[in-house]
């Protein structure tokens, strides 16, 4: 009879081992808490489970057989993820991409924006204790995954970028089933609107609990939602345009609060924003080729060093390639945004209450693959 | 009757009433949740799914009685009965028809809160005998929140009993007989705040029953499984059962003192064995009717924050029910006729 019954009942402080299977940690990710009775002293994540080495990876293969890598980085909106690797390495080898090809890939990567916050609402909910606006939310993700599906061939881990383009061009049934899709999400939106945001319980557990501070993302250098929830106005598609992105007329969601709440309404209002974006680009959709007139054999990068940042859901995604002239990198560094924006949270979540600490960290939005890579 | 034979026929009756219960409400949550969240639920075993509480009940049993180390064998095997008895034993006075009651006494109310009070230490030394922190968190939750909760349930109840001037349940709905107006829910006239009381008891009776939004002591998503984050198989099982029976209980209470237990709406009798059965009638379908809300909640809301909950209770639910104790009092003291 040892264990708990017999040890110290005077000591002040616990160990609590948070995961690395925990229901609130959204997979393998262990954050060793030190506590108090129920408050938080000190919190430390441990990261690490699921690591699978991608940068090295990229380093012994060819730039194209990377492609399926950033895929499975982050498998919620792994179209972002193969937009920051095309783009780098275009922007290394000099790639010319077609309008319409770019145009293609902001209407699939802010679909995929969308269906990636969706998901993230449903499970944010359920870490509060909601079980059923997660159903919804997958209801609305499952369009959008089918629309994706039916042009580029899977529903989670894209591949569907090619440098210099895009490798299937979007037919009349896509174009008209993704305006089909935003107009029923604005339909729904209300709905979640009125049964989740405007819930007295949601309200009471969100709003200013889960302060992360202006000065304190900028320490970590927290990006995405996590910084504009502090009051950051940052964006990567406004501030360091790629892509297409200059062309269309969207905001940037800023809340000066930098509670869970904040964070919560930057990602509901984004949803707004990427549809604004995909009405836009599905308006303008230029006519002409997807990829390039001279075909992309082997591509062989200058030797120098490239980066080149985009902005997935979760924040700014950016690839670090040197290159050596050969038909692989030479160095390959993933700077991913959930990596930074965890960081933040073993001191955002001192003193806090556990249930508070999780709501805090499911508003950080974690993927936990993204972050070991 | 002769007494023996009372005592079994009351045993059998409960045993299966509880078991039922427990069985067929996890399939009416599951289903109910199922269509609350725009999916079929349980369908596969049986028609409709109605086979499945026997298939998840076969599931249970078969399980091994795993003893995980470091836990406190007595407690931990003593724990889930501890829930159970008390709720099963509350059955007993509980009357589903004038006549058909288990022992009609006259401290009947007062029997049912003792034993609704045994509730929380079995979930206190379950979580504490199972040597898991996980547990021990949610077994303190349980007792601060069981405690702030009997609070305000007790002083509404007690506003009920100087209304009626009796513990007796038969009696308390026997003073609710007539139109449907005449429950105590539409009784403004006795208190003004009458349907005030009837959503504190709820409300306490949902935190009573650690159901969500107040579920503490299980909140899957911070604490795994709380207090029951060690139990396996038919220990788990007892712990459900038991806590589905509680819920039966705090929704027959509820009923019973603010909506006519088992007066029907209208001013409508029957004599003899259609009597007991018009009575049960009405009983069951208010029961039900309880109950049912309780499962929407559970799926509509998330839950609430454990400090929320502590100052509902201290800083709202109390000064009300007091406030509404005061002024019950004088209303039947200057209006004694009423």
């Amino acid at each position: 009879m040892k264990g708990l019954l017999q040890r110290d009942v005077n000591q002040e402080t616990f160990t609590l081992n948070l995961g690395p299977q925990h229901p609130a940690t959204h997979g393998v990710l262990r954050v060793k808490l030190e506590m108090d009775g129920e408050y938080i002293v000190e919190a430390e994540p441990v990261l690490g489970y699921i690591h699978r080495m991608h940068e090295k990876m990229g380093e012994n293969r060819t730039w194209a057989k990377f492609l399926p890598n950033c895929g499975r980085m982050d498998y919620l909106s792994a179209m972002s993820y193969n937009h920051g690797y095309v783009a780098t390495v275009e922007r290394a080898a000099g790639i010319e991409v077609p309008e319409r090809a770019e145009y293609i890939r902001v209407i699939t990567v802010e679909l995929n924006r969308i269906s990636s916050h969706l998901l993230w609402f449903g499970a944010f909910v359920l870490d509060l204790g909601g079980f059923t606006p997660l159903l919804y939310a997958f209801d609305d993700r499952e369009q959008i995954l089918d629309l994706l599906e039916s042009v580029t061939g899977s529903r989670l881990t894209y591949c569907y970028f090619r440098f210099g383009g895009v490798y299937n061009d979007i037919d009349d049934s896509f174009i008209a089933g993704t305006r089909e899709f935003i107009k029923r999400l604005r339909k729904r939106m209300p709905m979640y609107d009125a049964l989740v945001t405007k819930n007295i319980i949601l309200i009471k557990r969100l709003k200013d609990i889960g302060f992360i501070t202006k000065d304190m993302a900028r320490r970590y250098g927290a990006t995405g939602p996590v910084a504009r929830g502090s009051g950051i106005d940052f964006d990567v598609r406004k501030h360091e345009p790629y892509s297409v992105y200059p062309e269309f007329d969207f905001d940037i969601p800023v809340y000066e609060e930098g509670d869970s709440m904040a964070r919560y309404m930057v990602r509901m209002d984004e949803i707004e924003q990427s549809m604004r974006i995909i009405e836009q680009a599905l308006d303008k959709l230029p006519g002409g080729e997807i990829k390039p007139k001279k075909a992309v054999k082997m591509v062989k990068p200058e030797k120098g060093d490239y980066y080149c940042a985009v902005e997935a859901a979760r924040g700014s995604f950016g690839i670090r390639i040197v290159s050596d002239g050969t038909n692989t990198p030479y160095r390959m560094k993933l700077r991913s945004p959930t990596y930074s924006n965890l960081s933040l949270f073993g001191e955002a979540a001192k003193g806090m209450l556990l249930p508070d600490a999780l709501a805090l960290m499911g508003s950080l939005d974690l993927v936990i693959p993204e972050i070991d890579r | 009757m002769p007494e023996l034979l009372r005592v079994i026929l009351f045993i059998i009756f409960v045993l299966s009433f509880a078991g039922l219960n427990a069985a067929y409400l996890v399939w009416c949550e599951r289903k109910g949740a199922g269509h609350i969240q725009r999916r079929i639920g349980p369908k596969e075993v049986g028609p409709y799914g109605l086979l499945q509480p026997l298939a998840d009940g076969a599931k249970l049993m078969t399980k091994q009685l795993f003893l995980p180390k470091g836990v406190d064998p007595v407690l931990f095997m003593v724990a889930p009965l501890m829930v159970m008895v008390p709720a099963i034993m509350s059955f007993l006075v509980i009357p589903f028809s004038e006549s058909f009651v288990g022992r009609d006494i006259n401290i009947g109310l007062l029997m049912i809160f003792a034993f609704a009070s045994v509730n929380v230490l079995g979930l206190l030394l379950g979580s504490w005998g199972s040597a898991n922190k996980y547990a021990v968190i949610a077994g303190a939750r349980c007792v601060s929140q069981n405690v702030a909760y009997e609070i305000p349930m007790l002083i509404t109840t007690i506003t009920i009993v100087m209304v009626t001037n009796s513990m007796n349940l038969n009696e308390i709905i026997r003073s609710q007989a007539g139109w449907f107006f005449h429950w105590h829910f539409f009784r403004l006239d006795i208190s003004l705040l009458m349907p005030v009381s009837f959503l504190i008891f709820f409300v306490c009776s949902l935190a009573e029953t650690n159901r969500a939004p107040f579920d503490m002591a299980e909140a899957e998503s911070e604490l795994i499984a709380g207090a029951y984050t060690e139990y396996p198989g038919m220990g788990f099982g007892v712990f459900f059962m038991g806590e589905y029976a509680n819920i039966v209980i705090g929704c027959a209470l509820t009923a019973i003192l603010f909506l006519g237990g088992w007066q029907a709406p209208i001013p409508l009798n029957f004599g003899g064995f259609l009597g007991v059965l018009w009575g049960m009638f009405w009983f069951f379908l208010k029961l039900y009717a309880l109950i049912f809300t309780v499962i929407w909640i559970r799926w509509t809301y998330p839950r609430t924050q454990f400090y929320e909950l502590l100052n509902l209770s201290w800083k709202v639910l109390i000064p009300i029910s007091l406030f509404n104790l005061i002024l019950t009092a004088l209303q039947i003291k200057i209006f004694p006729w009423l």
